[in-house]
């Protein structure tokens, strides 16, 4: 029997973890529950940055792991929190498939990136290799959720959900993007959250609703 | 085979349908605290069963066979399960005969029977309650299948002894894929057992209940074969669980009376901790509507084939 070293274990773990908070978001309805399992994913995110920085003694990844904890499971989530409340949107209610439909096909998707990932999972040398397909499906899934959901708020969370699996998907293939690389997608991330709070507000001036849907048919005599 | 294992394989059996109403009685009794109220007595299972012995049976007209029969078939299959679960000691003659996936037909086969004999008068309450039935054992059923092939495919085999041995002896560590499975594991015994949020075992209110809804028209001594059954149904989910998840405590091998000894300690040790987590699960959640149902078993259906994908996937490596 083949002892799995204590970090190697808790690393896994943290893999589950991310790839079950997807699925978590996937069947979530309620905005608010779902930003909070967004703010739980950045964190589980800081905690597999944390280990492999002490893993693996790579200095870059401790400020990694500060930045994920700080930005996204503290700050992006208090901003969402706060348009959840000033939107008034805590309802997410009509998607394009039932729950169990987007749970089967969530779990077909996972089955297809563990297939992509294969490959690159056999030419990587770091010990969290094994970690890659779940980034893959961390990302696809997120893409699952932008594309089954019509309300605006949780099409963020999904986006802001994929950026979280594209940072797990570097960390686990190559320990980590070079800090220049990172802080950039840091701020990107940051402003996209504020652009798009604006963005809701004008959006619900317009149509009275989060839904994307109006969005379709923009007609020039509708002004 | 020593003549020895025969007699512990007996005693394994008794000991299953002397302590399955006591698990009820105890899970009552931890459920009551919970909601703080005054419980019954821990014996009241035992003296309903008492009293259903000596009363009158009545059957309908129209009764055929099947339905005489019925109580006595899932008595039968549910004590048959019981000596199968490796729930003391793995090596007896019963325990090593059949595998996992025998016991889940095993428990359709009761299944099937208790719908069969349910439709069988033709009220309304006994066809529905025998619809509802089928519908969450056929959504469950799955589920509890991958929950075994999880485990099966952890220690590469299908039997359920030879699981246990290898997870008793196997390095303790954190395991993703099972720690789902687990939970998958407990959605299906709520499920299956008719407990809380799938279904109220307190309630005879008529439109949600479903379990109780198939034993409207039995009396006296089917009655209580039916309601010991459903005891120990709940019991030999218990002690698979036991068995899969937190298998340390059992007996492998040469059993000698010590190591029988810390097994059953062991066991009693693992009920009653099971019944105060059920209890507590009990109380923190509400009835979902039933067809809500169908949604809470994808769940852990989903759950099981997370387990399994987690399972290959980094077991890779």
């Amino acid at each position: 029997m083949i002892r799995i070293p204590l970090d190697q274990q808790l690393l896994d773990s943290c893999a589950a973890l991310m790839l079950l908070l997807s699925f978590a978001m996937l069947s979530q309805r309620r905005s608010v529950s779902l930003v909070n399992l967004y703010a739980i994913q950045g964190a589980v995110l800081a905690a597999a940055t944390l280990l492999l920085a002490w893993r693996t003694g790579q200095g870059h990844l401790y400020f990694s792991a500060a930045l994920t904890l700080v930005l996204k499971a503290l700050l992006l989530p208090w901003l969402l929190h706060r348009l959840v409340r000033r939107l008034e949107v805590y309802w997410d209610t009509e998607s394009h498939l039932n729950v169990s439909g987007t749970m089967l096909v969530g779990l077909i998707i996972v089955v297809f990136s563990f297939g992509l990932a294969q490959p690159i999972t056999e030419l990587a040398s770091t010990s969290t290799r094994s970690a890659i397909g779940i980034a893959l499906s961390v990302v696809l899934l997120a893409f699952l959720m932008m594309i089954t959901r019509r309300k605006a708020m949780s099409q963020v969370v999904g986006f802001l959900s994929m950026e979280n699996g594209v940072l797990f998907g570097a960390m686990s293939a190559t320990y980590g993007m070079p800090m220049v690389v990172e802080l950039g997608v840091a701020l990107d991330v940051l402003v996209a959250v504020l652009v798009l709070g604006v963005f809701f507000f004008q959006i619900r001036e317009q149509f009275d609703s989060l839904d994307l849907h109006h969005l379709e048919a923009l007609r020039e005599e509708r002004r | 085979m020593r003549p020895g294992d025969w007699l512990t394989q007996l005693l394994e059996i008794v000991a299953a349908l002397a302590a399955a109403p006591l698990f009820l009685g105890w899970v009552n009794r931890c459920r009551a605290w919970m909601q703080n109220r005054r419980s019954a007595s821990l014996w009241l299972p035992y003296r309903n069963l008492r009293k259903l012995l000596r009363k009158e049976t009545v059957i309908a007209h129209n009764a055929s066979p099947l339905f005489r029969a019925a109580p006595y078939i899932v008595f039968a299959t549910m004590t048959l399960a019981a000596g199968i679960i490796p729930s003391m000691v793995t090596g007896l003659p019963l325990v090593v005969s059949a595998d996992a996936i025998a016991l889940v037909g095993l428990f359709a086969t009761a299944r099937m029977f208790m719908s069969l004999a349910a439709m069988d008068i033709g009220t309304a309450f006994g066809t529905l309650g025998g619809r509802r039935e089928m519908m969450v054992g056929f959504l469950a059923e799955p589920a509890l299948l991958m929950v075994i092939l999880v485990a099966s495919l952890l220690s590469a085999s299908t039997a359920l002894p030879a699981i246990t041995e290898h997870l008793a002896t196997q390095a303790l560590g954190l395991s993703p894929s099972l720690a789902f499975t687990a939970v998958a594991f407990t959605m299906v015994l709520l499920a299956e057992n008719a407990r809380i949020p799938v279904d109220n075992p307190a309630t005879h209110l008529e439109l949600t209940m479903i379990h109780e809804a198939m034993l409207l028209e039995y009396s006296a001594r089917h009655l209580a074969l039916m309601e010991w059954a459903s005891a120990l149904k709940l019991f030999n989910y218990a002690c698979i669980g036991f068995a899969l998840f937190v298998p340390w405590g059992v007996a492998t091998g040469h059993v000698g009376p010590v190591a029988l000894a810390v097994a059953i300690a062991a066991l009693v040790a693992k009920l009653l901790l099971a019944g105060g987590g059920l209890a507590v699960i009990e109380t923190v959640s509400a009835k979902l509507r039933v067809m809500r149902a169908p949604e809470f078993l994808a769940t852990a259906y989903l759950f099981a084939v997370l387990g399994l994908l987690v399972h290959v996937l980094l077991g890779a490596s």
